[in-house]
Order: structure tokens, then C-alpha cells, then sequence
């Protein structure tokens, strides 16, 4: 029942009827690329309304209302906007490296949307080390990062990029420790597989107080990993300016910004997978009742629902914490969650070994 | 300038902070001296909005040159008012009615807590929170609402004039600022769960630019600034004004002298006001609002000065006249000229986020300083 492959079955039946194997394969991937990239258009109107709304909500204002219905086409107009904006590349910076950065921020954001399972049965890539794979492209974002802040020839420019550099490099091994809790308790570094060994329940609910650590550590970490407050020191508006991408300007700026909230969308993604079921639905033990009701709602639905409750969780840190210094912020990741979050993965390897969870 | 910056450290860098930053609320310029992310010097370059107030007070009558002075610490431009008016009455020695004492004192603890309540939102803006911004409107919103129906402005006001006030309250008024005090004391938890008892907050905060009790005298610091760092300084205390030494207050102070110390200060400074409001507003006696003066006013030859406590610290009015019907020279001592030049000593060795952090607890208006 609402599954997508019925669909993608007939179109590549059909396809390889009447094509040649080469030219099925090419024809898919230009599918599944123009898939990519609406989505990603989507999601990065969708966020940024919802990021307005949420900031709107909680600072007791309306938020935008007044282009479409409801201000619903208000990222639609930002987007005109920014599209028809001059794109200025500043007297003294480097160039190849200033428009090379927010390209490099996009194919990022764009890379990390391939292994996601958006639905049962709708993954553009069933990747057998899905896992790693997002964690180390992932990681390619602060390349960008560096090379906006670097090429910009601006000082703000160049102390936001240090900055994000210290704090993206840091809060990786906290995030891949806490990832690794999961990866544990499922054996499989496959998402799929691991989204399949929570059918009975998800990880959150099975694996006891040590995976709820792992889950608290990776909404912090990857808080930080995206740049958001209260870690955006990398930003630190009332600080530099603009942090990194002080200089950027029109469509350029634009790319940084929706790669920020697909980052952002994507982080959840992962995090809904491993921890909360990803398109799994909710079940309670032997409620037969209750469980086909919730069955019935649309995987893609779970998958979405629970991923933004995750971006909303993100959304609230913003909009309520004040900023970290830098130092406190380094402090955070070496002195507590990476000691605690390494204690942790030995705690659910013991688990896993002496078969304690659920 | 160019000589420092060749004579600048390897490894040193210098930023232009300002004139236009988000942290500087305003137009200040600091050239700051950073070493990574440690601050290693701060120079504050003023000048950039000069507009030689105190030579165009020289050139108004004591009627007008009242209006002017609005501009300068804009947020609390009924004390400054206020100030300048009791200078002028000093000069030429009026008897004030006790019903014009009294609305110029609400006028000016209303003034302090929506110039509070406004420093409350851009400090924690300063540390990256953006929502206390708007709940702080909230309330001052309510109190510019008074202020519009009473004065009929809500920024300067231009409210005070040698003698007394320039029109009488609002039949509104009394009713307005019991609803606002109601208003008041049913948020002010929200602002200590918002802000105050916010670990990440305390953290920024406490131990943060150290001002000792004796660097704030050396350095001329007054008001929340000073008294944060335990120095007693309030000049509604030490030298009363007006009916401030029959109304019962306290003067805050703490005596951690670090960016906490000072933020408590204003937040605890704030219920204080609300004190002051409270003892007063029931109780405005009846009778002129103005006294008789006549339409030009002239002071004898001389020297008057006059201090008041604003929301930022002493403001002092000098006023030499030659007898004629525009003062001769007059000279404002601003309380935020003195906090600033307390910053660079403040900031050194700290890092560039706490220096906006420390600029934040000093509560500067610019204009004040650079008039």
C-alpha cells in the first residue's frame, strides 16, 4: 500500500523495452536528477516560510502575510528577488575560489539527498554504506566554508570561515559517535536495513537511556554542523557582519542560504532515520487496532512529519538560545560531548552484545 | 593612525568596527586590534554624527534650546529634558508647582524603564537571542502609547519646559500607567526565564568585561555602568532633585563588576521605577501644571549647573550666561562619553564576541556620546 514502486517499476520496464541498457541507465539518472532538484527548490521555500513562521510565532509577530494567501508566496518573491540581484565578486578576491564556494555549498547539499529514504521504496540510491557515505560528504561542507571565507578578502569573512572550520571539524566526531550507536545496534551501515530493524519499534524507544544520550548529542552536534544557533558562530550576526558570507551578494548568497536549509533538512532526515524510524510508522506492542490506523497514513508521510518536528526543534534552538563563545563552544565538543558521547558508544556495544534493548 | 599600523605586532590584525555595524547600535567606529580571537586594544573614533549641539544651543533662547537636547540620548529625552529645564529654573530661581514635580517624575522613571526595557532587547540581540528584542517592544510599546497621548510624541518629547511641563496629563494617564505597571509585572518573569537564567547567557556574562570599583572612578563611569561594579553613584540619592528624597527607592547595586553585575543592575533598576510609579501615580496633587514665567526668559549673569540621573548615568548641564536671552556657552556631561572610554580596559585579552557583549552592558547611545 502506497508504495512507489509500482511506478518507478512500469517506467523502467518501459524504459529498458524501448531503449538500450546505456541510455535507460542515463535516462533515469536525468530523472532522478530533476527529482533532486525540484525537491530542492521545494524544500528550500518550504523551510525558509516555515523558518519565518516559527521566528514569527515565537517573537509574537504575524510573520510574512501579505504576498499570496497567508504569505505563502513570500519565499517565492525573495527568491525573484534574489535571482534578478546583482551578483557582485569584490575588487581583490580570489575569483575562481568566490564563485567556486557556493557551487561547492549546493553539490554538497545535493550529494547528501541521494541515500535518503524518502518513503518505502523511494531512495534514489540504496546504498550499502549510506551511513558513511553521509557522513563523509558531509563533511566536504566546510571546504566551502573556507573558500568563501578565504577568497572574499574581507577580515569578517576570513574570522567567520576559521571559525566554522573549528566548529565543523569538531562536532563531526561527536555526530559520527552518536551515529555509530545506531549503526551498532542494527549492524548494517545501510539505511535501508537500518530503517527495516526498527519494523518492531524505533531506535528511541528500543535502545534504552544510552541511544536517547545519542540522539540528545546528535541534535547538538548537528546544530552545530549546520551552522545554526546557537552555535552560528560562523555567522554571529551581531559579531561579523555576516560571517563568511559577508560578500555575497544576489544568487551567490542565495546558494549558501538554501544550502544551509537543505543541510539542515538533510541532518533531520538522517536523524529521523537512525533514531525515530524514518518512514516507519508508529507502532504500540500488540495493538492491532491502533497499529493498522497507523499504517494507513502514507510512509512518506511518517518520513516528513518526523523530519520536520526535527527541523522545528532546530527552528525553536534559534529563535530562543543566545550565541556560544568560541571557546565555550570548543569546550562543549572536547571537554563533555565527545567524552561522554564515546562512553556512550561503549555503553550500547555492551548493549548490543548482551542483547539488552528490545 | 598610520604610524600604528605599521608599528602593529605579527600576527596582529585590525578591524574596522562600525560606523556602520550591527553591533554597534549606531554609528560608533571602533578600530579594535585582534590577535586570533583575542582583543588586544580598543579605540573608539568618534565624530561621525557631530552635530555640535552644544554650539547650537549658544545661538537658541532657554525656551528652545531645551528642544535640541531631546537628540542627544534619545532614548531618555525626558531626563535630558528634564535636566536642562531644572538648570534654566535654577538660573532663575522659579518655584516649581508640586503637580509639575510630579509628572516630571513619572515622565522620567517611565523613561528609564522603556530605555531599560529597549537595552534589555539589544543586549541579548548582542548575544545572538533575537526574540527578547520583541518581547521588550511589548512593553515599551505601552509606555510610548502614554507618552504619544500625554506629549504627543513618542521619541523626543519635548515635554518639559522651564517652569514646569508643557501641557497637563492626559485624563487618560493615571488609568493608562496602571494598566502598563499591571502589564509590567505580569511578563517580567518571562524576561528572567528568557534571558537572565539562561545557562549560555550566565555563562556569556559572568566574569566578562571587569570594571573594579576604583577603574569605574578613574574612568568617570556613572549609572548602571558604575553601580555595577559597587560604586554608589545615584544622583537621585546623593544629590535629589525635585521630590526624589520624600519617595522610597533603592539604589542597586552590586558589586561583582563583570557584564552580569551590570546586567542585573538595569533588569533589578527596572522594578525600582516601577516603585517609584507605583508611590506616585495615585497620588499627582492638584493644581498648576506650569508656573508663570514670562514669555522671554533671561538668566542672570553667571555659572548653573544641574545633574540628573538618566537611564545611563549622571548628566550634567552647564550653563554660563552673560545675562542676555541665549546662554553663553553650555556644556552637557554625558554619562555615555565616560562609560565608553572604559571599554578599552574592559575588553583586552577578551574575546571579539564578549567585546560586543560588554558593549551591550554599557547601554550606549551614540548620539549621547558624540553630540
Amino acid at each position: 500500500m502506497w508504495s512507489f514502486s509500482k511506478i518507478s517499476n512500469i517506467l523502467d520496464s518501459w524504459l529498458s523495452e524501448t531503449f538500450s541498457p546505456t541510455w535507460t541507465m542515463v535516462i533515469e539518472m536525468v530523472i532522478a536528477g530533476i527529482c533532486v532538484i525540484t525537491l530542492f527548490a521545494l524544500l528550500g521555500l518550504v523551510l525558509v516560510l516555515m523558518e519565518r513562521r516559527v521566528a514569527a510565532w515565537i517573537q509574537i509577530r504575524l510573520g510574512p502575510n501579505r504576498v499570496g494567501p497567508g504569505g505563502m508566496l513570500q519565499s517565492l518573491a525573495d527568491t525573484v528577488k534574489l535571482l534578478v540581484k546583482e551578483g557582485m565578486t569584490p575588487d581583490g578576491a580570489d575569483k575562481f575560489l568566490f564563485n567556486l564556494a557556493p557551487i561547492i555549498a549546493m553539490m554538497v547539499a545535493m550529494l547528501l539527498m541521494a541515500p535518503i529514504a524518502f518513503a518505502s521504496n523511494f531512495q534514489l540510491w540504496d546504498l550499502n554504506i549510506g551511513v558513511l557515505y553521509v557522513t563523509a560528504i558531509s563533511s566536504l561542507m566546510v571546504i566551502s566554508i573556507l573558500m568563501a571565507g578565504w577568497a572574499s578578502n574581507n577580515k569578517y569573512s576570513l574570522m567567520g570561515a576559521m571559525r566554522s572550520g573549528a566548529q565543523i571539524v569538531s562536532y563531526e566526531l561527536s555526530a559520527g559517535l552518536s551515529i555509530m550507536a545506531i549503526v551498532v545496534l542494527s549492524s548494517s551501515l545501510n539505511l535501508n536495513d537500518i530503517i527495516q530493524s526498527q519494523a518492531d519499534g524505533w531506535w528511541i524507544f528500543k535502545g534504552h537511556i544510552p541511544v536517547f544520550i545519542a540522539f540528545l548529542i546528535f541534535i547538538i552536534a548537528v546544530t552545530a554542523e549546520t551552522n545554526r544557533a546557537p552555535f552560528d558562530l560562523a555567522e554571529a550576526e551581531s559579531e561579523l557582519t555576516a560571517g563568511f558570507h559577508t560578500e555575497y551578494s544576489g544568487m551567490k548568497f542565495a546558494l549558501f542560504f538554501l544550502a544551509e536549509y537543505i543541510n539542515v533538512f538533510i541532518v533531520c532526515a538522517i536523524g529521523a532515520t537512525l533514531f525515530l524510524g524514518g518512514w516507519m510508522p508508529f507502532h504500540i506492542g500488540h495493538w492491532e487496532a491502533f497499529n493498522h490506523v497507523m499504517d494507513f497514513i502514507p510512509s512518506s508521510i511518517w518520513f516528513f512529519g518526523k523530519t520536520f518536528f526535527l527541523i522545528f526543534l532546530i527552528m525553536w534552538f534559534r529563535w530562543t538560545f543566545p550565541r556560544l563563545r568560541i571557546d565555550q563552544l570548543l569546550d562543549l565538543e572536547w571537554k563533555y560531548l565527545l567524552p561522554i558521547s564515546m562512553f556512550n558508544l561503549l555503553l550500547v556495544t555492551l548493549m548490543a552484545i548482551l542483547g539488552w534493548h528490545f | 593612525m598610520v604610524e600604528e599600523i605599521s608599528s602593529t605586532p605579527a600576527g596582529d590584525i585590525i578591524i574596522n568596527v562600525g560606523p556602520q555595524h550591527p553591533a554597534t547600535h549606531g554609528v560608533l567606529h571602533l578600530v579594535i586590534t585582534i590577535n586570533g580571537e583575542t582583543i588586544q586594544k580598543v579605540e573608539p573614533h568618534l565624530g561621525f554624527i557631530h552635530r555640535s549641539i552644544e554650539k547650537m544651543c549658544e545661538s537658541l533662547s532657554y525656551r528652545q534650546f531645551i528642544y535640541v537636547t531631546s537628540r542627544m540620548d534619545y532614548l531618555s529625552s525626558h531626563i535630558n529634558n528634564h535636566a536642562c529645564a531644572l538648570c534654566v529654573e535654577k538660573g532663575m530661581q522659579v518655584e516649581i508647582p508640586s503637580r509639575a514635580q510630579v509628572i516630571r517624575i513619572l515622565m522620567d522613571e517611565l523613561t528609564r524603564i522603556a530605555s531599560h526595557e529597549l537595552w534589555w532587547g539589544a543586549m541579548a540581540m548582542d548575544l545572538g537571542a533575537f526574540t527578547p528584542f520583541f518581547h521588550a517592544f511589548r512593553e515599551r510599546e505601552a509606555i510610548n502609547d502614554i507618552m504619544e497621548e500625554t506629549c504627543g510624541a513618542r521619541l523626543t518629547m519635548n515635554y518639559m519646559v522651564p517652569g514646569g511641563v508643557m501641557q497637563d496629563i492626559h485624563p487618560n494617564f493615571q488609568r493608562r500607567v496602571k494598566d502598563f505597571i499591571a502589564l509590567y509585572k505580569s511578563k517580567i518573569n518571562e524576561y528572567s526565564e528568557m534571558v537572565t537564567g539562561n545557562i549560555i547567557f550566565q555563562n556569556r556574562m559572568k566574569g566578562v568585561g571587569f570594571l573594579s570599583a576604583a577603574d569605574a572612578i578613574s574612568f568617570g563611569c556613572t549609572g548602571p555602568t558604575a553601580r555595577g561594579s559597587g560604586v554608589s553613584c545615584d544622583i537621585r540619592k546623593l544629590y535629589p532633585y525635585e521630590i526624589y528624597e520624600q519617595l522610597e527607592f533603592d539604589e542597586i547595586l552590586e558589586t561583582g563588576g563583570d557584564s552580569f553585575s551590570r546586567y542585573m543592575v538595569r533588569v533589578r533598576e527596572m522594578n525600582q521605577s516601577v516603585r517609584i510609579i507605583e508611590q506616585l501615580i495615585d497620588n499627582i496633587p492638584e493644581g498648576d501644571f506650569q508656573a508663570k514665567t514670562k514669555a522671554v526668559l533671561k538668566l542672570p549673569k553667571g555659572e548653573f549647573y544641574q545633574r540628573v540621573e538618566t537611564a545611563r548615568g549622571e548628566l550634567g548641564v552647564y550653563i554660563v550666561s552673560e545675562g542676555g536671552a541665549t546662554p553663553y556657552r553650555i556644556k552637557f556631561r554625558s554619562p555615555g562619553f565616560s562609560n565608553l572610554s572604559a571599554l578599552d580596559h574592559m575588553a583586552r585579552g577578551s574575546k571579539l564576541g564578549d567585546l560586543v557583549a560588554m558593549m551591550g552592558t554599557l547601554d550606549l547611545v551614540i548620539p549621547d556620546i558624540d553630540r
